[in-house]
């Protein structure tokens, strides 16, 4: 069978990489440290939880093929990232996604859709959630390397009104979006980057 | 509203949010694209919106605007598509209810990739399921066709 | 429109081309065989037509459903007739016993019959066809009949020639042949020969018209609300929402649930869906697959009812220098024809038409009659293509072309009722779960000599018109065949079989190979069980029980021998290997397989060797044996229903999986030519590809693989 659990992706970004398996929440490293100190990395930590959402890392692979479902499966159809994100000739994402979810008459496991077009980040910048640890995401996160040449402003801009993010709350006709409210994303996000964005060690 | 299908501008009189599958089979007659599964799942509603490869079970009508639609019926009048002419060549169909859809999602590939590895066929047609298992002549024949239409 | 037939079409085209050559009525006899008496015929009434404008249409006694009927018996009558390929039209016959399957009786597809049941008849058609042809041209140019001969759809004698469509009439008013001789197998020129596909042209423009593609003015569509579980009861129903969805028109009980009809098929779904329907739901809403397990898995330990009882088996399975006992599960199936059910109706006074892609037209045709109050001739049967059957299409109760007369009647409009994948996935007709439990010894040289082997799983026949016919002391052989039968087991001393064969409410059928479709996976991976614990080369264990069958043994090496059986596969790679016998036909295959970390079992490469008896058509046949294989393995990867709380839990493909291209393995197909007596093709490639598979994950793992489908992990 093709479909593997993310707990085996979890596994394989493991043996090549020193951090605490991200699944679970991360141990607060800093738990001794002031309460100042603590604020922002508890405002991190739930950035990484919408991060590290099914509705958001499915789509933020460590492999070059999108995840689906709350179990993070590998998507079916053997779906590849190709050249730009958005799929192989004759198998774009465009080919099932379309610029809007279904209607709910539809049913579920309908594809979902978006405006900006459903796809993945391009190979020469993965920008990975799947498998990384809470430092490692927050390192990424913050680098315009290998973030999509962003800085703290147009982050905090991306997550507050990128269509494609904020369809994670709204994911269509029988499924459950992102457990964190977005609003509440969007606020501990500024309280991070307003904090100096500081790291978990 | 109006639909562009096959190069013919019709007036369509159907609710936007019926599915274009079924505005193309059971209100404009285009019986050619089928219904396999309802949800994306098996590619054999596939239709070319500008060209490209779209699953007309999960469109809905409104959302074609003024895009294109091919259907199979429209990808040759006779039959003489590189892809259609290597179908036949290759003797691909079996029970051919996949087919349609097959033969729209290779052409889409070889228009972009006109000559594809094993893999970029797999890639592409992995989301056209064939029951009576035809994929190793699929894989043959869309290599066929990329010669057809290489040659041509 | 899309509605009227070939037939139709043809006789409304009004080019007046086209007049029926038909077999004369003395010649019926001939084509029927000796055991049943011939009916009159409808008109146009034979297996042949040629018109005057040289066309020669071939019908179809069987159902085309991708396995090649539509061009292999077209392929025998042209081999005696000596016609132009190219002139040669196909189409479904009607329903009428003329057509009945030469050996069942009935007119039908399945168990891979089809060419071997109609080999004489079809050539016998041609053969009858050209003698009248040529005696028509030895009439007109007063010669000697045996002067004359035919090439490609002339008759010619010296220098005069005429067309096959210049002498129909002519030939029409000729008495027919009492004897004809077919051709010795040396003077073939197409059979054996490999030839394209004549449905090809109409599959690849979207103009070949399936069942669900009739549409004709005033037809309606419907969906059925059916019972979430299996014997359950609908108490009441609320149409009040439904009939508010445009294109609703009538809401309607029928026994098997409340119909939606619409005037389009999108309209019934959110009809359907707006539907709100109360059932009780029954005794076997408490069930579910853990607790059919444990109760198959129960029963497993006792005795059923005996099948086989050789010798003394637990005598010798005492004895034994080794003895191995396993236990083999398999679940129940969805057949996932891709196209979705369907049966269209229409009825009009005493005439009723049905357009159906069936493979029971006798059944279908006496069901409908019987629903509408009609005699069955008074049914016509229009056999559409058939978008995959695999044994769906094939209910000894007609379930779908049923419940479509059911919602015609209730409605009073011609209706086509439709199923949705859902529908499809959950509605029942499943390959039954079967539970198997194995103990075998060997002697001190390793060679098995006892063998006791208990199934346990729902009867297919029972409670089917069948069930009295073909149910003997217990026994639904379906359940068994592949195992009562196995040519290896044959030569084990004391062996034992028996069956269970536990009643439930889910409905239960024939799938793509039947009982060998599980029987063929547990007895070949039980024997590389025992050859491993042998300590012998799989291959060279089973050659060593085929010893008294010299054709099990060739195909087997056959397929050894060409898959570099004994030679180090790639690294990374195993091999295993199968052979089963079924539908008269032996089936050989070597799978080459992988673990990769995101696909688990991958199997690259088939090796097949076949002995199908004489071959007809090669690429019919490669293309059969490919099929057959991706429809195993995707059982053996993939596909498996389950039950909770009595409900199916499955409903589409993306639950149901199946195989796509990107797990196709290359096949490699060698056929033999035994001379034998033919077997069939449809089938006998599916049952050796689940157990090559597993037999290879353990030569590469060390780990058995004792369910399906297969989970490593």
């Amino acid at each position: 069978m093709r479909l593997i659990l993310i707990s085996s992706l979890v596994l394989a970004g493991c043996s090549h990489s020193e951090g605490p398996a991200p699944a679970t929440p991360v141990p607060m490293a800093a738990a001794a440290a002031p309460a100042s100190a603590q604020a922002p990395l508890a405002a991190f930590e739930t950035v990484r939880a919408v991060l590290q959402d099914p509705r958001c890392q499915n789509c933020h692979p460590a492999i070059d093929q999108p995840l689906q479902t709350d179990q993070g499966f590998v998507h079916a159809m053997n779906v590849q990232r190709g050249p730009t994100g958005h799929g192989l000739p004759g198998a774009e994402c465009s080919a099932c996604h379309g610029k809007a979810n279904a209607p709910d008459s539809y049913g579920p496991h309908q594809p979902p859709g978006v405006a900006t077009d459903w796809h993945l980040p391009p190979p020469e910048m993965k920008m990975v959630f799947v498998g990384r640890s809470s430092r490692e995401l927050c390192e990424q996160l913050k680098d315009p390397q290998r973030n999509g040449h962003k800085d703290m402003a147009g982050l905090l801009q991306h997550v507050s009104s990128d269509p494609l993010v904020l369809w994670g709350w709204s994911p269509g006709f029988g499924r459950r979006p992102v457990s964190v409210p977005h609003a509440e994303f969007v606020a501990a996000f500024k309280r991070w980057s307003d904090a100096g964005a500081p790291c978990p060690q | 509203m109006k639909l562009l299908v096959n190069g013919r501008e019709r007036e369509v009189d159907a609710p936007s949010d019926m599915p274009l599958l079924w505005v193309l089979r059971d209100v404009l007659g285009y019986t050619g694209t089928k219904f396999g599964c309802g949800m994306a799942q098996c590619g054999a509603c596939t239709v070319h919106l500008d060209g490209k490869a779209v699953r007309a079970c999960s469109t809905p009508v409104a959302a074609v605007g003024s895009r294109a639609v091919t259907t199979i019926e429209g990808l040759s009048s006779d039959g003489s598509h590189p892809v259609q002419r290597a179908w036949a060549e290759v003797d691909v169909v079996q029970c051919g209810y996949c087919q349609p859809g097959q033969i729209m999602t290779a052409a889409a590939l070889l228009t972009t990739n006109p000559k594809p590895t094993d893999a970029d066929i797999d890639a592409a047609l992995s989301g056209n399921i064939c029951r009576c298992g035809a994929y190793q002549r699929i894989r043959a024949a869309v290599h066929r066709a990329a010669e057809l239409k290489g040659g041509a | 429109m899309r509605a009227i037939s070939r037939r139709e079409l043809l006789a409304a085209s009004g080019t007046g081309l086209i007049i029926a050559f038909v077999i004369p009525g003395r010649a019926e006899a001939l084509l029927a065989g000796p055991a049943r008496k011939p009916k009159p015929l409808p008109s146009p009434n034979a297996f042949l037509r040629i018109g005057t404008d040289d066309t020669v249409t071939v019908l179809l006694s069987h159902s085309e459903m991708g396995q090649g009927i539509w061009t292999t018996l077209p392929l025998l009558v042209a081999e005696e007739l000596g016609c132009d390929w190219s002139k040669i039209r196909v189409e479904h016959a009607p329903a009428h016993p003329a057509y009945a399957h030469t050996g069942f009786g009935m007119q039908m597809t399945g168990g891979s019959t089809s060419t071997w049941s109609e080999y004489d008849r079809y050539r016998t058609v041609g053969a009858l066809a050209r003698e009248l042809l040529v005696r028509a041209a030895a009439e007109e140019w007063k010669t000697d009949a045996a002067k004359l001969r035919v090439e490609n759809g002339y008759v010619i004698g010296g220098s005069r020639r005429a067309s096959f469509g210049q002498l129909a009439e002519h030939a029409r008013a000729l008495p027919a042949p009492t004897k004809v001789n077919l051709k010795p197998p040396e003077k073939w020129t197409s059979i054996g020969k490999p030839v394209r596909r004549l449905d090809s042209p109409e599959k690849i423009t979207g103009r070949a018209v399936f069942g669900i593609d009739v549409q004709f003015p005033g037809l309606r569509t419907a969906l059925v609300s059916r019972s979430p579980v299996f014997g359950g009861t609908l108490r009441s129903f609320d149409a009040t929402e439904a009939r508010k969805v445009p294109g609703v028109e009538q809401v309607v009980q029928v026994p098997s649930g409340v119909a939606v009809i619409a005037t389009n098929a999108w309209s019934a779904r959110l009809g359907r869906a707006a539907l709100k329907t109360d059932w009780d739901l029954g005794s076997f809403a408490g069930m579910d697959t853990e607790k059919m397990r444990a109760e198959a898995l129960a029963l497993s330990r006792t005795d059923g009812a005996v099948a086989v009882s050789k010798g003394n088996v637990e005598a010798s399975l005492g004895k034994g220098a080794k003895r191995l006992e396993a236990d083999y599960e398999v679940p129940y199936l969805a057949h996932a024809p891709m196209e979705p059910l369907n049966c269209t109706v229409k009825r009009e006074g005493d005439r009723c038409d049905v357009w159906i892609g069936t493979q029971f037209q006798t059944m279908d045709q006496q069901v409908v009659a019987q629903v509408l109050g009609l005699k069955p001739e008074q049914v016509n049967i229009h056999t559409t293509f058939l978008g995959g059957g695999f044994g769906r299409r094939a209910t000894p109760v007609s379930d779908f072309a049923r419940e479509a007369a059911e919602v015609t009647k209730a409605a009073g409009v011609p209706v086509k009722v439709m199923w949705t994948r859902d529908d499809d996935i959950r509605g029942g007709y499943y390959r039954p779960a079967y539970h198997h439990r194995v103990e075998a010894a060997l002697d001190g040289k390793g060679r098995p000599v006892a063998w006791k082997h208990t199934v346990v799983g729902q009867s297919i026949l029972a409670g089917t018109p069948f069930e009295a016919m073909m149910v003997k002391n217990g026994i639904d052989e379906t359940s068994i065949e592949g195992i009562n039968d196995s040519a290896y087991l044959a030569g084990v001393a004391a062996r034992r079989v028996t069956l269970h064969s536990p009643r439930r409410p889910i409905p239960v059928l024939w799938w793509r190979s039947v009982g060998n479709s599980h029987t063929a996976f547990v007895v070949e991976s039980m024997l590389d069980e025992l050859a491993h614990a042998a300590g012998k080369d799989p291959l060279a264990f089973r050659l060593e029980m085929l010893k008294r069958s010299p054709r099990h043994a060739k195909v087997l090496k056959t397929a050894a021998e060409n898959a570099g059986w004994g030679r180090a596969p790639a690294p990374g790679r195993a091999r295993g290997l199968a052979l089963h016998e079924s539908f008269g036909s032996i089936v050989a295959q070597v799978a080459e397989v992988s673990i990769e970390p995101e696909r688990d079992i991958r199997v690259h490469r088939v090796v097949c060797a076949v002995d199908c008896g004489q071959p007809i058509n090669p690429l019919g046949i490669e293309a059969q044996i490919q099929g057959g294989i991706a429809f195993g393995l995707a059982a053996a990867l993939h596909s498996q229903l389950t039950f909770r709380e009595g409900r199916v839990e499955q409903s589409n493909f993306h639950d149901y999986q199946v195989l796509r291209i990107d797990e196709m393995p290359t096949v490699e197909v060698h056929i033999i030519k035994s001379g034998a007596k033919m077997g069939g093709i449809g089938e006998p490639g599916t049952p050796p590809i689940a157990p090559a598979v597993g037999n290879a994950v353990f030569a590469l793992t060390g780990k058995r693989l004792r369910t399906l489908p297969f989970r490593l992990a």
